[in-house]
């Protein structure tokens, strides 16, 4: 039973996508479009990116350097693993699993309300696919902007690692500066990039399913915000789970 | 014109419409009427394409709808306007933008040209003023005009109205029956309104359509539903004092 409903909602997901991967009827509509979800989505999620990346950053500093390195382990270590973790993990994976919290819920509440309140049906009559015109910029949109936020989360973990050194004093700058160079492999930040590009699809494409199929009212609304939340959140930790076999 | 053929439609083992056949002439307000659950609705929905009917055909100026891909009945889409019963505007664009919408997918006008034309819709409906505004700062009357303005952007065929009056009071419902009446005969629309307001079927019903239980109970003109010995008809249109009285008088 729990498969057949599975099975049931895969298939509609595919309807969808497949109605939303069609040539936008103006173009000009949709870049106007695409920019206006790239700042909504993106731009105005950078603050909490920042924010957040900020005190993993300096914790993870902390936690490694008074509680992992001892005298028989290098020096550069504290500043090694920050990098490690917020590159390949943290920065990708669990500033995604954040953002599909908050992402994630404006985009299915949006499109629910929409729905609810038959703006959808409005523009189907208008002869506009309404996948196509909200949907497709939105994905577009995160996945453009998704690389940069894990730019800027790994950019600020580092910043608040710094700020351990330079205002808490617990390890010195040189040393992290030392861990923070050591053994630096490229492909380790590109793979970050390549895993965000998967998780914006997810968050993008799955929230806007479960917020375009809703029936009812405002209820249902805040069922589908929460249901596209959960079902991000367990996709991306799934998907990463592979991504990150596929790509090490 | 619009003519529906035999229209039938299920949900599940639920039948909503009963084989409904009817035509609608152009230039006319149309008007289809009955109880709240009647089918008017999903009857509506059927004849714009939101529904797919479960059997029947429905005619665009002789164009059966159900033969036509997905593409033509885009391209028919551009030539209908619809009026939600919420009004449906989008509430992330003004006034303004939500008029100008439908000209910004499919005219190939200037932006100039496109901003007179909203403008000139928005004016039609008494909203000049209104322009930079968002549905939500205002009234539900105002939404409505609103709704209608961006309806006739286009210079639509054919106008459907859901439920137009719902939720307005008696005055502003006057204004919008008007409206609407009015820009059917400016612009020679094919009109069909979705209604149970009873000013609406004294005021404007140029050709009425009661529907019974997913069924075409009755049809006819304003003036025949004062004479109209249909039992179900009179149970619904004259339920209330005042119209039994109006009735009572004008026989």
């Amino acid at each position: 039973m729990i498969l057949l409903k599975f099975l049931h909602a895969f298939g509609r997901y595919l309807i969808l996508m497949g109605r939303t991967f069609s040539r936008p009827e103006r173009l000009r509509m949709f870049m106007k479009q695409y920019v206006k979800e790239m700042v909504q989505l993106g731009v105005d999620s950078i603050g909490i990116v920042l924010l957040i990346s900020f005190f993993i950053g300096a914790v993870i500093c902390i936690q490694i350097k008074l509680n992992i390195q001892s005298p028989w382990m290098p020096h550069w270590v504290s500043g090694y693993v920050t990098r490690e973790i917020m590159l390949l993990e943290f920065s990708s994976s669990i500033m995604c699993l954040i953002l599909s919290g908050k992402v994630g819920s404006n985009i299915a509440s949006e499109l629910g309300t929409m729905r609810t309140t038959q703006q959808i049906d409005a523009l189907e009559i208008m002869g506009v696919n309404p996948a196509s015109f909200l949907i497709l910029p939105k994905i577009v949109g995160l996945i453009t902007i998704m690389p940069l936020l894990v730019v800027f989360s790994t950019v600020s973990g580092i910043v608040g690692a710094y700020a351990t050194a330079y205002i808490g004093h617990i390890i010195t700058p040189s040393d992290l500066t030392a861990g923070l160079q050591h053994m630096f492999e490229p492909w380790f930040f590109w793979m970050g990039v390549v895993k965000s590009l998967f998780f914006a699809f997810i968050i993008a494409s799955v929230s806007s399913f479960y917020g375009y199929t809703v029936e009812g009212g405002s209820i249902e609304v805040g069922k589908a915000s929460t249901n596209a939340v959960v079902s991000c959140s367990m996709l991306i930790l799934f998907s990463d789970l592979f991504l990150t076999q596929i790509l090490s | 014109m619009i003519e529906i053929r035999n229209l039938h439609k299920s949900f599940d083992d639920k039948e909503v419409l009963k084989g409904i056949t009817s035509v609608f002439d152009s230039g006319k307000t149309n008007l289809i009427i009955g109880q709240s659950g009647s089918g008017k609705t999903v009857l509506i929905k059927n004849i714009v394409g939101l529904f797919e009917p479960t059997q029947g055909d429905v005619l665009y100026d002789g164009r059966s709808f159900m033969s036509m891909s997905k593409k033509e009945r885009a391209l028919l889409r551009r030539e209908m306007g619809m009026i939600f019963q919420n009004a449906a505007l989008f509430d992330s664009m003004s006034v303004l933008e939500n008029v100008m919408f439908p000209l910004d997918m499919f005219s190939n006008d200037s932006y100039k040209d496109r901003v007179r034309r909203a403008r000139f819709c928005l004016e039609h409906v008494n909203l000049g003023d209104a322009e930079a505004k968002f549905p939500g700062e205002i009234s539900g009357g105002m939404q409505k005009r609103v709704a209608i303005a961006r309806a006739i952007a286009l210079n639509p065929k054919y106008l459907f109205c859901d439920e137009p009056n719902s939720g307005l009071d008696p005055k502003t419902s006057l204004v919008i029956d008007q409206l609407i009446h009015h820009i059917t005969k400016e612009f020679n629309t094919t009109t069909i309104i979705n209604t149970h307001d009873m000013n609406s079927v004294m005021g404007i019903g140029e050709h009425i359509l009661f529907i019974y239980q997913g069924s075409a109970a009755w049809e006819g003109t304003k003036d025949d539903v004062m004479h109209s010995d249909n039992e179900l008809l009179n149970n619904f249109i004259f339920a209330s004092d005042l119209f039994r009285k109006v009735r009572e008088n004008a026989q």
